[in-house]
């Protein structure tokens, strides 16, 4: 197996080979039963500083991060830009070179543009990890659904995953279909014709607007949430209506007569994409999916700081 | 490169049994004692050694643990990443007495790595070092072996090599001199 990533930065899952991958998973192996151990944390990266910048709101995700930055003993500094100068009309550039200048070692950025990461990355000298950019690529949420998929399973390949909801906006649906194509899953996205990105089918995905279909069809659904926040004008008639043909529900899920594992990025729309009995069953694994976060995201900080210098 | 024979494999089973005994003069009948068997090479050791107890004690309930010490390496960023072993105690560590068990002790780095990776577990009573292969006068720290198999005088550019019948064949110790094949 190689040793190292070949990237030097994590900016989707589209840049990664397949080694790559496996080889954040095998890391993540080791770091998942670390923090199982009394005490969690290792001193790996005592000697690195990360910038957690978050241009957009996010709990899950600046928390998880925060939390393996902590565990692997590196210094953090987390920035919200509703509180900072951004508000006052300074660039990207200059925020991040200022906080640069502190000399940050890594920056974790989400930011509401797409290409936001990449654009860092060519003009500020530090490790970039994408946390999600607007509606393009969050690769460290592709990571963990993959590995926790192949927790359950014991493999990604040859599973069959539909990934349900508002493909159009979701950041979450892109870096998954990369993540478990180059991890050989089969992938099929359901949604509404309305929240069908153009190029769909031109990834190499089955396209299904019949959710029953879909279910009937996969071994996990990967319940995506209907980002409202993106969605400025009306993509469907009324949410009812959408929770009517899109919603899962655990009478649904019984009718199908075998089991379907349910994901969830979070935050769950309790009783939008999946009814309160789906989402506490003994068949969803969105809580696992949290804890694997932790793990995922500590190998990549682990692996990416390695190569500097 | 040269390669000379240190300890055959006949020896190498009378080492193993004596530092068996030297265990039992301390640690009685290792109700509260664990071995803890250093990532990758030292983990051959410590079940040698658990297999032998088990059978010398009459006592199936030896404790043994695995523990990789990659993340609390002194020289991550410093050099090639190492890819970290699987670490496994399934034990309580707090108020036993354990030992640290490798295969070869060098510079004392991996040892020292071993204690703070061996006190993410717990608190132990005690903590002692059983060193297969002591090589003499090459610490970096003030670490010291409890226990050791063999100790061997060589230079820094040497290598000590340890082979399991597990792995590779046979049980040997090698002392591998680096250099010309046919020396002038």
């Amino acid at each position: 197996m190689q040793h190292k990533l070949s990237v030097r930065h994590l900016l989707g899952i589209k840049d990664l080979q397949k080694e790559d991958i496996e080889l954040i998973f095998s890391t993540a192996d080791n770091f998942k039963e670390v923090i199982n151990r009394p005490i969690k944390k290792v001193p790996s990266l005592r000697d690195v500083t990360i910038a957690n910048l978050f241009f957009e709101n996010s709990t899950r995700t600046r928390l998880s991060f925060e939390l393996a930055e902590r565990r692997l003993s590196a210094d953090v500094v987390n920035f919200a830009a509703s509180s900072s100068s951004v508000s006052k009309g300074e660039t990207l550039i200059d925020t991040v070179n200022n906080i640069l200048a502190m000399k940050v070692d890594i920056v974790v950025m989400r930011h509401p543009h797409p290409g936001s990461a990449l654009f860092l990355s060519r003009h500020v000298n530090a490790q970039i990890v994408n946390a999600g950019d607007g509606a393009h690529e969050h690769p460290t949420q592709a990571l963990l659904d993959a590995f926790s998929i192949r927790e359950k399973f014991g493999r990604v390949e040859g599973i069959k995953v539909a990934i349900v909801g508002d493909i159009l906006h979701s950041r979450v649906a892109l870096s998954n279909i990369f993540c478990l194509q180059k991890l050989g899953a089969e992938v099929m996205v359901c949604g509404p014709t309305t929240l069908m990105p153009k190029y769909i089918s031109s990834l190499g995905v089955k396209v299904e607007h019949d959710l029953r279909r879909a279910l009937e069809w996969c071994d996990v659904a990967n319940m995506l949430r209907i980002q409202l926040e993106r969605q400025e004008i009306h993509y469907f008639p009324s949410l009812r209506e959408y929770i009517m043909l899109y919603g899962v529900s655990g009478k649904l899920l019984q009718s199908l007569g075998k089991p379907v594992t349910i994901m969830h990025p979070g935050p769950i729309n309790r009783g939008v994409e999946i009814t309160s009995d789906v989402a506490d069953s003994a068949q969803s694994i969105i809580l696992d999916q949290v804890e694997n976060g932790v793990a995922i995201r500590m190998a990549v900080l682990y692996l990416l700081a390695g190569q500097v210098q | 490169m040269q390669k000379r024979l240190v300890l055959s494999s006949q020896r190498f089973e009378i080492t193993i049994k004596r530092l068996c005994y030297q265990l039992i003069e301390n640690h009685n009948d290792f109700s509260e004692s664990a071995l803890l068997g250093l990532q990758p090479r030292g983990i051959y050791v410590a079940r040698r050694i658990q297999h032998e107890l088990k059978s010398i004690l009459k006592n199936e309930n030896i404790l043994c643990g695995d523990l990789d010490i990659t993340f609390f390496r002194d020289d991550y960023r410093r050099r090639e990443m190492v890819i970290p072993s699987t670490t496994q105690v399934d034990f309580i560590i707090e108020n036993k007495k354990v030992i640290l068990v490798d295969d070869v002790l060098f510079t004392g780095r991996t040892i020292r790595a071993g204690m703070d990776a061996l006190t993410a577990f717990g608190r132990p009573e005690k903590v002692e070092l059983l060193a297969l292969v002591d090589r003499r006068y090459s610490r970096h720290l003030p670490i010291e072996p409890d226990y050791i198999g063999i100790a061997v005088d060589t230079i820094a550019s040497e290598k000590v090599i340890v082979d399991w019948k597990e792995i590779d064949g046979e049980d040997s110790i090698w002392l591998i001199t680096p250099g010309k094949e046919h020396a002038a």
